[in-house]
């Protein structure tokens, strides 16, 4: 496992005495992206402040390439290990050139003045994270995503062997996030470092991670590949969340279904119908859905909100039964609405529950709902 | 890059000039005037104008020196203050730690009159740097409670309202005829310091000026946050020790010599840093010196000329100039923080 660069053996951590979060074992490889995820105060931040050394281990010990990360001097862990806090720090007269520059700090002599070396590993952690021309802004008047990458420039140019990053994505607007996901994934892969990072957003964890930790209850719950991670219903038991309205597939969250007698029946497909279910949601009407094909892009989202669902199996055309159950459904809801507009030969069960409703009289538009 | 390199040569050209000719017009202006020639001449025959000579080297160099010296280091250890707090209103004067020296000085120069034995300047410098740290103290405690850059000036401008009252009280309560000199050292001044005062002065001054430059790359990792600096390997509490200690020395050094000397360690080295545009101690440390020098020896020269023969105390000209410096720098950072 020449990989392996980080690696924690059975770690407690926590501040004073108090454990927070015990029985980690943590393993992190050059090249790689480990999240941590979990519910608020679940200790993802304590856990990483321990793994840079902001905190003592209250049991266990951390190792880097071998060595114990306590027995290593201040300035031999800054060459290993970046940091990258939350919380925003008040500069002045600080150009976002100055504060990269002092990621140099542990490479630097008595009054820490950069070499030509130095000079050239600025020039290309600003170039790499694409804020060259941000270098003579001040650090104070720029937006929170540049500063984020500012940081990070300043963090990479220290050359370390493990990047830790708290929440970097909390003051991030969507684009910046991706761009930051993106720029890490890159810095992971040409830099050979290990990435070790918490976020809260369990869609960018998802596609970002190589491997991801999940913390529960002052303990490590579970570790794994995101397929191993997002299977099942297990985020939603993670952050305890009602079954069914977490969409493993796509990571993200609805808000829980209106249960009660479904007032509308909503022949969807192909993704056509899932503005509808969040509307009708947000309004607070149960409504039915058929018949959604369990492989259709929107069955996430119509089994997460639907009072009630009519399902085929994937990639078979909807048979007898399940249309004249969902016919049944439609009658008892007396309203009805066809979101779909292409009907071919799998989902010609939903055309034919489309022209039934026109002729009970019952269908409408669905601009009108 | 570049423009930083040439603003950092052109102000600390500037400074030098402004250093120099200050120094010059110090020694030659006052009650008796003395012009350039007459100077010149004093200084290279001694012998031929007697008087002159006397004035130049046993008052107005001594004192020269000790105003620019003693201005140096308030302004540093006002930058030093400033990084400490990360809050550029810090400065010894406004969070109480000069007052609390200058309480301590006032005791043992009460004492030492009373009981008739004579203090030595590092005694004085001893006692106005225990009273420094003790107001240093009470500030950290207040501090290590409440964040709010405000509420830690209140109290430090509280702090030193005791101080003085107490101050005064003692001053009043003993009987000597030289309570007037200690009466003006209670109001800051200049005058009256000597030449053996002034090289002790810089004797202090100037080893911990070195230090607090020697910690300039520590500083600057501790302005972007007390984590950020654990991370880049600063040991955290031997560089805080170290701050406190270094600017306590610097404050209690100038309280033990000219009393308390207002505003300097906070205006300073915020013009500083604005003119050079950048807070980086390596390169506006010296330069902090430097301004604060100038500006005490601008001051000290206004206190002696405006109103001769009468001086001015050196608080009530530092004032002038440097309250409006912290006014506008809280509304400065107050409609910043709007904006954000």
């Amino acid at each position: 496992m020449s990989d392996m660069i980080l690696r924690t053996e059975d770690l407690s951590a926590g501040y004073g005495k108090k454990v927070i979060v015990g029985g980690l074992t943590i393993e992190a490889r050059r090249g790689e992206i480990l999240t941590l995820i979990g519910p608020n105060g679940a200790g993802k931040s304590t856990v990483l402040k321990t793994l840079c050394r902001q905190l003592d281990p209250l049991g266990g010990a951390v190792y880097i390439e071998g060595k114990n990360l306590s027995e290593l001097s201040g300035s031999q862990l800054a060459r290993q290990v970046s940091v990258l806090l939350t919380g925003r720090v008040k500069t002045e007269y600080m150009r976002c050139i100055d504060v990269v520059e002092m990621g140099r700090y542990p490479y630097t002599g008595r009054l820490g003045l950069l070499s030509a070396e130095d000079h050239e590993m600025v020039r290309q952690a600003m170039e790499l994270v694409g804020i060259s021309e941000l270098a003579d802004r001040d650090f104070d008047r720029i937006s929170d995503g540049q500063r984020q990458r500012v940081v990070l420039a300043g963090a990479i140019c220290r050359r370390p062997r493990v990047l830790i990053l708290d929440e970097p994505t909390t003051f991030l607007d969507i684009r910046a996030k991706l761009e930051l996901m993106d720029l890490l994934k890159r810095l992971a892969s040409e830099q050979n470092i290990a990435v070790i990072l918490s976020l809260h957003e369990l869609e960018l964890a998802q596609r970002v991670s190589d491997r991801i930790l999940c913390i529960k209850d002052s303990a490590p719950d579970r570790t794994g590949t995101p397929e191993e991670i997002f299977s099942g219903d297990y985020i939603g038991k993670l952050y305890g969340v009602p079954e069914g309205s977490f969409c493993e597939a796509y990571g993200s969250p609805e808000l829980a279904p209106v249960m009660g007698e479904p007032e509308i029946f909503i022949i969807g497909g192909g993704g056509s119908g899932i503005a509808l279910y969040r509307r009708l949601r947000r309004r607070g009407v149960p409504f039915a859905v058929g018949v959604i094909h369990e492989n259709d892009i929107e069955y996430p989202v119509a089994a997460a909100l639907g009072a009630e669902v009519v399902t085929e199996n994937a990639f078979e055309a909807i048979s007898e039964e399940k249309l004249a159950e969902a016919s049944e459904l439609m009658k008892k809801c007396g309203r009805a609405v066809c979101t779909v507009k292409q009907f071919g030969t799998m989902n010609e069960g939903c055309r034919k529950l489309a022209r039934e409703a026109a002729s009970l009289g019952i269908l409408e538009n669905k601009e009108n709902i | 890059m570049k423009t930083q390199r040439i603003r950092l040569a052109a102000g600390y050209t500037v400074l030098a000039v402004l250093l120099i000719v200050l120094a010059v017009v110090n020694i030659c202006a006052g009650s008796a005037d003395i012009t350039l020639s007459r100077l010149r001449s004093a200084l290279a025959d001694p012998e031929s104008d007697r008087i002159a000579y006397n004035i130049i080297t046993q008052l107005r160099i001594p004192r020269t020196a000790a105003a620019a010296v003693l201005g140096g280091a308030l302004a540093v250890s006002g930058f030093l203050l400033q990084n400490f707090f990360a809050n550029p209103i810090a400065g010894p004067y406004i969070l109480g730690i000069s007052s609390g020296a200058k309480l301590t000085v006032a005791l043992l120069m009460v004492l030492s009159l009373s009981q008739g034995f004579a203090v030595s300047s590092f005694g004085m410098i001893g006692a106005a740097f225990v009273g420094a740290m003790l107001s240093m103290g009470t500030v950290l405690m207040i501090s290590g409670r409440v964040k709010r850059m405000s509420v830690l000036i209140v109290c430090g401008v509280m702090i030193g309202y005791i101080c003085s009252s107490i101050t005064e009280l003692v001053v009043n309560f003993s009987d000597d005829s030289n309570i007037v000199n200690l009466h003006n050292w209670s109001m800051g001044s200049f005058s009256g310091i000597g030449r053996g005062e002034a090289i002790t002065a810089a004797a202090v001054v100037f080893p911990t000026c070195i230090a607090a430059f020697l910690l300039s790359k520590p500083m600057n990792a501790y302005q972007l946050g007390e984590s950020y600096a654990v991370n880049s390997g600063v040991r955290i509490k031997a560089f805080r020790v170290a701050l406190i200690l270094l600017s306590s020395i610097l404050s209690a050094c100038v309280t033990a010599f000219a009393g308390p000397v207002s505003f300097v360690g906070v205006a300073v080295p915020h013009v500083i840093k604005s003119i050079f545009g950048t807070a980086k101690p390596v390169r506006i440390l010296p330069a902090c010196f430097l301004g604060g020098a100038v500006f005490c020896l601008l001051c000290d020269l206004i206190t002696r000329t405006l109103f001769a023969p009468t001086e001015l105390s050196i608080s009530t000209v530092t004032a002038v100039f440097g309250a409006p410096v912290v006014v506008y720098m809280l509304l400065h950072r107050e409609r910043g923080k709007v904006n954000v």
